[in-house]
């Protein structure tokens, strides 16, 4: 009988352990680019030496095409082990319903209260005081990458800022370069994020985004950002516009087009290329008026599940995720900075410098529109931003007028 | 025995009363009436019920989850003040009337031409109805290639040697909404063409003679006889083209993305946008009732025709 006890007790913890390690966790996300394909491999590879097993759930398409397919899993009661989201207001309903697993205690027992910068990081990922998600790097999307060579190759100096980059316009248009390469949709949406916090200044952006104060809207200041949204719109070509982002950043390592606004996960493309900071191309953050970035970016969230393996699972891949080595290795890939401020980023390339400089500085850090719109206003501001880039005449009254009534009533 | 059972059943129906009513509501027809209860309850539950839910809800604040709160017309006027949601509503308009006449004329052209007893037929019929068998998904992919003004059709005729050829209707804001009712075309004539040959297979070969005897040309037989006739198959082909159009989402997603801009958006795309994606499913849901709506205005005077009570002369 004792035998037998043993025997059990044996049994059962080899089973236990067992279960505690080849854990098969799936894990979703939209990471599907070269440079990010990369980057994410990173995270499968640092998951994998604890053990377990990262089982890759990429979803082709933009966010907009993997945010309703995640959401739905999750409300549909079918939750995968892990998952993508952006931080910010996108998952509160699902967070408010109880289908996320808390990661409070971890986060305590791990310091990430302590060492994770800036503060608003951790901040969008809780919620009444408790943490429901990882940040895994900070995005910022203001950003203008510029090809060295097709500045050079025509005799012409690389600017320095985006008035200067706006006047060489007619001049690359001579030399037969695409002066901006765009991609349709979200990007041309973004575009005007970056531009209101560039030429509009700080106060502007806040004032719009974070106060959705209509008179900042009607102002002078913001015309001008709509004017200079509008330049950009007469300065391009519809029959040149791409498909997808990646593509624009092809132009631009190409050197068929001379500069284009887009996010830092831009470099990872630069990366996969072969491509050298401050050689083949350059990067004015803020575009190179107002050293600004917004701190957005990408977030792990772990919905609720029945397996306690699994949750436990979850809680290894969210330690993993923020281990120091991991950063380092994961953010070097994606273009992106590391959400911890204790790792070191000397391996990091000049664009990346200056980033981080620029995150040092409490006055260089911004909110993103994700964080202080809410999903609804966003879609409609997409809706708005899309139709005047596309419509040459559509005035810059209408714009501002729709602009301000949406804001009117953001919630 | 089963006389007298009859006889007994039949002298309660005659009768008068809650009996009666009980008797007619259940016990009368009584297999068949077991035999249809599945279909019924999946009716009242599955469309009726998701209805109303989706007609409750659109008159409440919901975000990404349901919520209870009433706000009257709120998201109906928000949804009329908008203009995607009024661009989308001209483009299906204007997708649905020129989409509907072409495939209807070419299908019925299609059928007569098929039904002149030519040789290779059902060669003709499958190639017809082979892009029916694509989905909308592959339609617009492969569309989009054919009209992309870099790689398709125009920079081909350019190549050539006709350099001033210009097709860029995928570019083009006007023009953008025809490119897709020719991938519609493409898609769903050979569909028509078959339901309006079958229609034309059933009318009598008696009819021919008698037209023929009288000396009717073969056009008018056809304008006049033979397509009056066919009121039903005509009905039943314009109803699954109407449907057909009124959910058009697909092919907009793979050919152009609703752009460029605004320009082709449709409103089954703003209801996915706003619900999934914008996390608003009280707007998504008051802009389906809206599209609900238009389906019964086109399908009510339709049923009124069709169902009306028929008169025995």
């Amino acid at each position: 009988m004792k035998k037998f006890t043993v025997a059990a007790a044996m049994a059962a913890a080899l089973m236990c352990g067992t279960s505690a390690f080849a854990t098969d966790l799936e894990v979703t996300h939209w990471w599907t680019s070269g440079g990010e394909a990369a980057a994410v491999a990173e995270f499968a590879k640092a998951f994998d030496a604890t053990g377990n097993h990262w089982v890759d759930g990429a979803i082709a398409g933009s966010s907009d095409v993997a945010r309703p397919l995640i959401i739905s899993r999750i409300l549909g009661g079918n939750p995968m082990g892990a998952t993508q989201l952006n931080t910010g207001r996108d998952a509160e309903d699902l967070i408010k319903a109880g289908l996320m697993t808390d990661l409070t205690d971890l986060a305590k027992s791990e310091g990430w209260y302590d060492v994770i910068r800036p503060k608003k990081l951790l901040e969008s990922c809780e919620f009444e005081g408790k943490l429901y998600c990882v940040p895994v790097n900070i995005h910022s999307w203001q950003w203008l990458w510029l090809s060295r060579p097709a500045f050079e190759d025509n005799g012409m100096e690389v600017p320095t800022d985006w008035n200067q980059y706006v006047a060489d316009f007619p001049k690359l248009r001579e030399a037969g370069v695409i002066p901006f390469s765009l991609a349709q949709g979200w990007p041309t949406n973004g575009i005007f994020g970056v531009l209101l916090a560039g030429v509009g200044g700080t106060d502007l952006f806040l004032a719009v985004n974070r106060d959705k104060d209509v008179s900042a809207v009607e102002g002078p200041d913001f015309r001008k950002v709509a004017q200079a949204y509008a330049d950009l719109r007469d300065a391009v070509d519809v029959n040149e516009t791409v498909g997808q982002w990646n593509e624009a950043t092809a132009q631009l390592i190409n050197n068929t087009a001379a500069g284009n606004i887009m996010g830092d996960w831009a470099q990872g493309e630069f990366a996969v290329a072969g491509k050298v900071a401050g050689k083949d191309y350059d990067c004015l953050p803020g575009l190179g008026l107002n050293a600004v970035l917004d701190t957005g970016g990408d977030a792990f969230y772990f919905p609720k599940n029945d397996d306690p393996a699994i949750t436990e699972a979850q809680l290894v891949l969210a330690k993993t995720m923020l281990s120091p080595e991991t950063q380092v290795a994961f953010n070097l890939k994606k273009g992106s900075l590391p959400v911890r401020g204790d790792v070191d980023m000397s391996a990091a390339n000049a664009c990346m410098q200056k980033g981080l400089k620029i995150l040092e500085d409490p006055n260089g850090v911004l909110p993103s529109g994700e964080q202080l719109l809410s999903s609804d206003t966003q879609q409609q501001l997409q809706d708005l931003e899309i139709e005047f880039f596309s419509d040459k005449s559509m005035s810059i009254d209408d714009f501002v007028g729709q602009f301000a009534d949406i804001m009117g009533s953001a919630d | 025995m089963a006389d007298l059972s009859h006889s007994r059943s039949a002298a309660i129906a005659a009768g008068s009363g809650p009996r009666r009513l009980f008797h007619n509501l259940f016990v009368r027809n009584f297999s068949a009436k077991l035999a249809a209860t599945p279909m019924i309850m999946t009716v009242l539950i599955v469309f009726v019920g998701c209805t109303a839910w989706t007609i409750f809800y659109s008159f409440t604040n919901s975000r990404s989850l349901p919520s209870g709160e009433l706000v009257g017309f709120d998201q109906y006027t928000r949804l009329f003040s908008n203009r995607r949601w009024n661009a989308s509503v001209i483009n299906i308009m204007t997708y649905g009337v020129t989409s509907l006449c072409f495939t209807m004329v070419v299908g019925f052209l299609l059928a007569v031409f098929m039904d002149q007893k030519i040789r290779f037929e059902s060669a003709f019929r499958t190639i017809f109805l082979y892009p029916f068998a694509l989905s909308f998904i592959v339609t617009g992919l492969v569309w989009q290639w054919i009209m992309n003004p870099a790689f398709g059709l125009q920079e081909t005729v350019q190549n050539w040697g006709f350099t001033s050829f210009t097709f860029d209707w995928l570019k083009n804001r006007n023009m953008v909404i025809y490119a897709l009712v020719i991938a519609g075309l493409w898609q769903g004539t050979g569909f028509v063409m078959v339901l309006l040959l079958a229609g034309l297979r059933g009318i009598d070969e008696e009819i021919w003679k008698a037209a023929r005897v009288d000396g009717i040309s073969t056009w008018r037989t056809y304008l006049f006889i033979v397509l009056p006739m066919m009121r039903g198959v005509i009905v039943t082909t314009l109803v699954i083209v109407g449907s057909g159009i009124v959910r058009l989402y697909d092919l907009v997603v793979a050919m152009t993305q609703g752009g460029p801009g605004i320009s082709s958006e449709v409103p089954a795309k703003y209801v996915y946008n706003y619900m999934f994606g914008a996390g608003n499913l009280g707007q998504g849901l008051a802009a389906s009732s809206v599209m609900l709506l238009t389906v019964f205005i086109i399908l009510i005077p339709w049923m009124l025709i069709e169902f009306r009570p028929k008169h025995h002369s």
